[in-house]
C-alpha cells in the first residue's frame, strides 16, 4: 500500500510528466485556458492513459516480447493501439453514456496526438515495470497532468488580465509564467522520501 | 499554390520556423535542448522522418481516403520513426541513448502530422520534400539555437567540452526543466519583437494544429 502510494505520488509530482518531463506540453499550453476545459481533458488522458497502459502492457510483454522478437514494432503498435482505443472509447462513450461523452468527447481525438500518452506505455515498457507499477505509474502521471493543467488554468486567468511588454503577449508571457509553475515543482523534490522515509 | 524551390526551403528556415513561429513540436524543443550534440542529432532524425514522410504522403495524396487520412498518416509517419530509430541504434548508440523515448515520440511531434496536413497532402512529391528539408532545418536550427544557450551558460560546457570559467560557474537552473520554459518564452518574445509582431497567422492558427481536423476549430484554444 505504502509502495503503491509512492510510486503514485512520485509519477504525479516529482516526475511530473508536463513540468518535469515534458511530455504532452501542446494540450497544457493549447486547453489550459478555463478551468472547466482543463478538467475535462485531464480527466480524458487520465482515462486513455490507465486503458492504454492495460492495453499495451500485454501486448508488449505476451506478443511482441514472445517467442520471435518483434519489439522493433512497438512505436507503429502502440501508437495504433491508442488511436483504435480512443476511438472505441469515443464510439462506447456516445452510445451508452451520452452525458459524459458531451462532456470529454471534444477533447478525445486531441489526446492521440497527446505525447504524454504514448509516453507512459513506452516508458513503461523502457523502466521494465510490472504491470500493477505500470497501472499505478500511468495513473499517478495523470493525476500530475489533472495537477498541473489545474494548477496552470488558475495561473493563467491571473495572467490573462495583466498587461505584458508588447512582444511577450500571448505564448511568450504564458511559457514565461508556465516556467515559474515549474519551479514550485522542484519544491517537492524532497517530500516523498521524507514522507514515507 | 505556386512557390520557388527554393522559397520553400527558405520559408521554413526562417519565415515560417516551426518551432518559433508555427510553435509546433514543443516537447521534444523543451526536453532536448540541454545538450547541443542531442539537439542536433534530434533535429537531424526528426528531418529525415519529416523528409520520408512528406514524400510519401504527398505519392500517396490521392490514394488516402479522407475521412482516415489522419491515422493512415500516423502508420506512416511510425513506420520510418522505426526505420531511423533503428538506425540510430546500431550506428549511433550514444545518441539513441540520449534521445531516449524522445525519439520514439517523433511519431506524435505535432511538426510531422502538421506538415503532412498542412502542406503535403496537397502538393507534389519534389515540392513535399523540399518543405521537409526547409521545416526540418528550421526545427534544428531553432533547437540547435536553443541548445546552445541552455548548454553554456546552464552547465558551462559545448558539445561536452568545458568552457572556463563558464563551467566553474554554471546557472544550472537552465538546464532544467524552469529553464527551458523561460529560454523557449523569451526566443519567441525575441522573435515576435524581431518581426515586429508581423504573425503569420494565415497558417499559424487553428490550421498549424494537427488536431484541428477532428475538432473543426469548434475547440481548438490555441489561438
Amino acid at each position: 500500500m505504502k509502495l503503491a502510494l509512492v510510486t503514485i505520488l512520485t509519477a504525479a509530482i516529482t516526475n511530473n510528466y508536463v513540468l518535469v518531463k515534458f511530455l504532452g506540453i501542446c494540450p497544457f499550453l493549447g486547453v489550459s485556458k478555463k478551468l472547466d476545459q482543463a478538467t475535462g481533458m485531464s480527466l480524458a488522458v487520465i482515462f486513455v492513459q490507465l486503458m492504454a497502459t492495460a492495453v499495451t502492457w500485454p501486448i508488449y510483454h505476451f506478443l511482441l516480447a514472445g517467442k520471435i522478437d518483434f519489439t522493433y514494432m512497438e512505436t507503429v503498435v502502440f501508437i495504433l493501439v491508442i488511436a483504435a482505443l480512443v476511438q472505441l472509447v469515443e464510439i462506447i462513450l456516445k452510445r451508452y453514456l451520452p452525458g459524459l461523452h458531451a462532456s470529454l468527447g471534444v477533447y478525445l481525438p486531441l489526446i492521440t496526438t497527446n505525447c504524454a500518452v504514448l509516453g507512459v506505455t513506452v516508458n513503461n515498457i523502457r523502466d521494465g515495470l510490472g504491470f500493477m507499477d505500470s497501472m499505478l505509474t500511468s495513473l499517478g502521471c495523470g493525476l500530475g497532468f489533472f495537477l498541473a493543467m489545474v494548477l496552470f488554468s488558475g495561473v493563467r486567468s491571473r495572467v490573462a488580465v495583466a498587461k505584458p511588454p508588447k512582444s511577450f503577449e500571448g505564448l511568450p508571457i504564458t511559457l514565461i509564467s508556465a516556467a515559474i509553475v515549474s519551479l514550485s515543482f522542484f519544491g517537492f523534490a524532497g517530500i516523498i522520501t521524507n514522507l514515507f522515509g | 499554390m505556386k512557390h520557388s524551390k527554393l522559397s520553400i526551403i527558405l520559408r521554413g528556415l526562417i519565415k515560417e520556423n516551426p518551432v518559433l513561429v508555427l510553435v509546433l513540436g514543443t516537447c521534444p524543443t523543451l526536453a532536448i535542448s540541454t545538450s547541443v550534440t542531442a539537439a542536433i542529432g534530434m533535429g537531424l532524425a526528426a528531418t529525415a522522418v519529416l523528409i520520408c514522410s512528406n514524400m510519401a504522403i504527398s505519392a500517396l495524396r490521392k490514394a488516402i481516403p479522407d475521412q482516415v487520412r489522419i491515422p493512415c498518416y500516423i502508420v506512416l509517419i511510425a513506420g520510418f520513426v522505426s526505420v531511423v530509430s533503428m538506425v540510430l541504434e546500431a550506428y549511433a548508440y550514444s545518441l539513441y541513448e540520449s534521445l531516449g523515448v524522445y525519439l520514439s515520440l517523433i511519431v506524435v511531434n505535432c511538426i510531422i502530422l502538421g506538415r503532412a496536413e498542412m502542406f503535403a497532402n496537397k502538393n507534389t512529391v519534389l515540392d513535399s520534400a523540399l518543405d521537409g528539408v526547409g521545416m526540418g532545418l528550421g526545427f534544428t536550427l531553432a533547437l540547435t539555437a536553443m541548445a546552445v544557450i541552455r548548454e553554456v551558460f546552464g552547465s558551462g560546457t559545448f558539445c561536452g567540452m568545458p568552457i572556463p570559467w563558464l563551467s566553474d560557474n554554471p546557472i544550472s537552473i537552465l538546464s532544467m526543466a524552469p529553464g527551458g520554459f523561460c529560454i523557449f518564452g523569451c526566443m519567441i518574445a525575441l522573435v515576435n519583437k524581431l518581426t515586429k509582431g508581423r504573425k503569420v497567422s494565415a497558417e499559424g492558427g487553428c490550421a498549424g494544429c494537427p488536431a484541428a481536423a477532428s475538432c473543426k476549430g469548434k475547440e481548438c484554444e490555441s489561438k
